[in-house]
């Protein structure tokens, strides 16, 4: 039975292994953002063992490239990306301490294992949503990486973004066991 | 010879992409809404009514609809009896793109080298455009962003004649089954058929920009689409790709005539975010 669960972020094992897919939460606290290029610096880097900007130990990262805000708003609209581009990068973050992936879409092989190994969790938020997610976004800043434009490192403040448990740190897919219910061919 | 200046182009321009990126279409709008009846999974409704509350707030507060707000994509029917003044045509819609794109507060999604540099040109020009030179003193200007979640998934297949109409049709829900969550559902499937492989795939995105609820003239056309899209929702992707009846909105089938050694099949998918904006001058 899905659950709705309100989470807290820094993420610890207790939190996370806690999360069954299916089950929607409303995340509030800090949570950094990143997408393409910033994961193949922060994977860089990892590789060379130098010293990331960000310590990912319990964070989340959410793979979004906002649009600019308008005046008088914390954040652009800022729904999710698509996740599989940040595959080849995963797992090394995760072996850093990465608890959780906000994003969209199917996720690789590696990626769920490397969860599993870590205990991590993947959440799907609404592709598309995003005026309605910025919402959520109290607050932005840029972390790492100013050159990248909407693709540098953010640190937001969210309270209550909402998200789905879509990958369990048991490895438990959503994408995997939902669709079939549903399937007539 | 009828005279527009170039900057009344560059301003249309502008106001087309603005439109469609705050202000989703009724037609669109209503499909999503006919499709929260009609979805059986919980989770397949949340997600919809998300969406549909986004595409309000969106217009309400002229936000963009999502963040991705796509390469500028145009169809242009220029008469011939147009004399453009005072600047040139590509840099007249060039400069309506910047303007829309920095006084919209839109993401600039445009690198300039799509292998090594990948700089941004941070202006989300170059726009592509795609003009037809018709009869007439008039200008038709069709504004798309397109969004890459969904552009990524895009196909083509240079089938043959022996594939018939049910080949085509495997092909296209193929290529949204293989899409999966990817091009966030409920899409709208382009499709293009004939032609040349090039032209195949631009009367598969001009397609995604007709209205839902209108098919294809050519009644044979109009029954594949249906299957198609019986077939399509039968996958159980469902909204987000987390479950459910509702994988698209609509299969937008257009052709043309061909080679007589072959049938090039394009799919262009569009996300649920099926933004377009249409005005003349």
């Amino acid at each position: 039975m899905s659950q709705e669960i309100n989470i807290t972020t820094p993420l610890d094992d207790a939190t996370v292994l806690q999360l069954k897919a299916g089950d929607s939460v409303k995340i509030t606290g800090y949570i950094y953002t990143g997408r393409d290029a910033a994961h193949k610096r922060l994977y860089e880097l990892i590789k060379e063992g130098k010293e990331l900007p960000i310590s990912l130990a319990g964070q989340i990262i959410y793979y979004v490239g906002p649009a600019p805000a308008k005046p008088g708003y914390a954040c652009g609209p800022a729904g999710p990306t698509t996740s599989y581009r940040m595959d080849p990068y995963t797992p090394a973050m995760l072996e850093q301490g990465l608890k959780g992936m906000i994003g969209k879409g199917l996720r690789s092989k590696e990626v769920v294992d490397s969860m599993k190994k870590n205990k991590a969790v993947y959440f799907a938020a609404v592709g598309g949503a995003a005026a309605l997610i910025s919402r959520t976004i109290k607050k932005s800043e840029v972390i790492a990486y100013p050159d990248l434009g909407a693709e540098a490192i953010h640190r937001y403040y969210v309270e209550g973004f909402p998200a789905i448990v879509c990958i369990d740190a048991y490895g438990n897919d959503l994408y995997e066991s939902e669709p079939p219910k549903y399937r007539k061919e | 010879m009828r005279k527009v200046e170039a900057k009344e182009i560059s301003e249309k321009v502008k106001d087309l992409f603005l439109e469609a990126n705050f202000h989703i279409g009724k037609d669109v709008l209503a499909a999503l809404e006919k499709a929260l009846e009609a979805e059986t999974s919980k989770v397949g409704q949340d997600a919809l009514k998300m969406i549909i509350e986004n595409n309000r707030l969106a217009s309400s507060e002229e936000l963009a609809i999502c963040q991705d707000t796509g390469l500028a994509i145009l169809f242009v029917e220029l008469g011939q009896e147009i004399c453009i003044v005072n600047g040139d045509y590509t840099e007249a819609i060039n400069e309506g793109v910047k303007m829309a794109y920095k006084d919209g507060y839109l993401r600039k999604s445009v690198v300039d080298d799509p292998v090594f540099d990948r700089k941004n040109t941070t202006t989300n020009t170059p726009a592509f455009i795609y003009t037809d030179i018709i009869p007439g003193d008039k200008i038709k200007i069709t504004a798309l962003p397109k969004g890459f979640g969904s552009e990524n998934m895009s196909a083509l297949a240079m089938l043959t004649a022996a594939h018939g109409a049910k080949g085509v049709v495997d092909f296209i829900v193929e290529t949204v089954r293989k899409a999966g969550p990817n091009p966030c559902p409920p899409t709208i499937v382009g499709v293009g058929i004939g032609g040349t492989a090039d032209k195949a795939m631009v009367i598969a995105k001009k397609a995604t920009a007709r209205p839902i609820g209108i098919s294809n003239a050519n009644p044979k056309y109009a029954q594949m689409e249906q299957e198609a899209l019986t077939r399509i929702n039968k996958l159980g992707i469902g909204p987000a790709g987390l479950g459910g009846n509702t994988t698209s909105l609509a299969v937008h089938i257009d052709y043309l005539p061909t080679h007589i050694a072959g049938m090039p099949v394009a799919v262009n998918i569009c996300c649920h975010a099926a933004r377009h904006a249409s005005g003349e001058l």
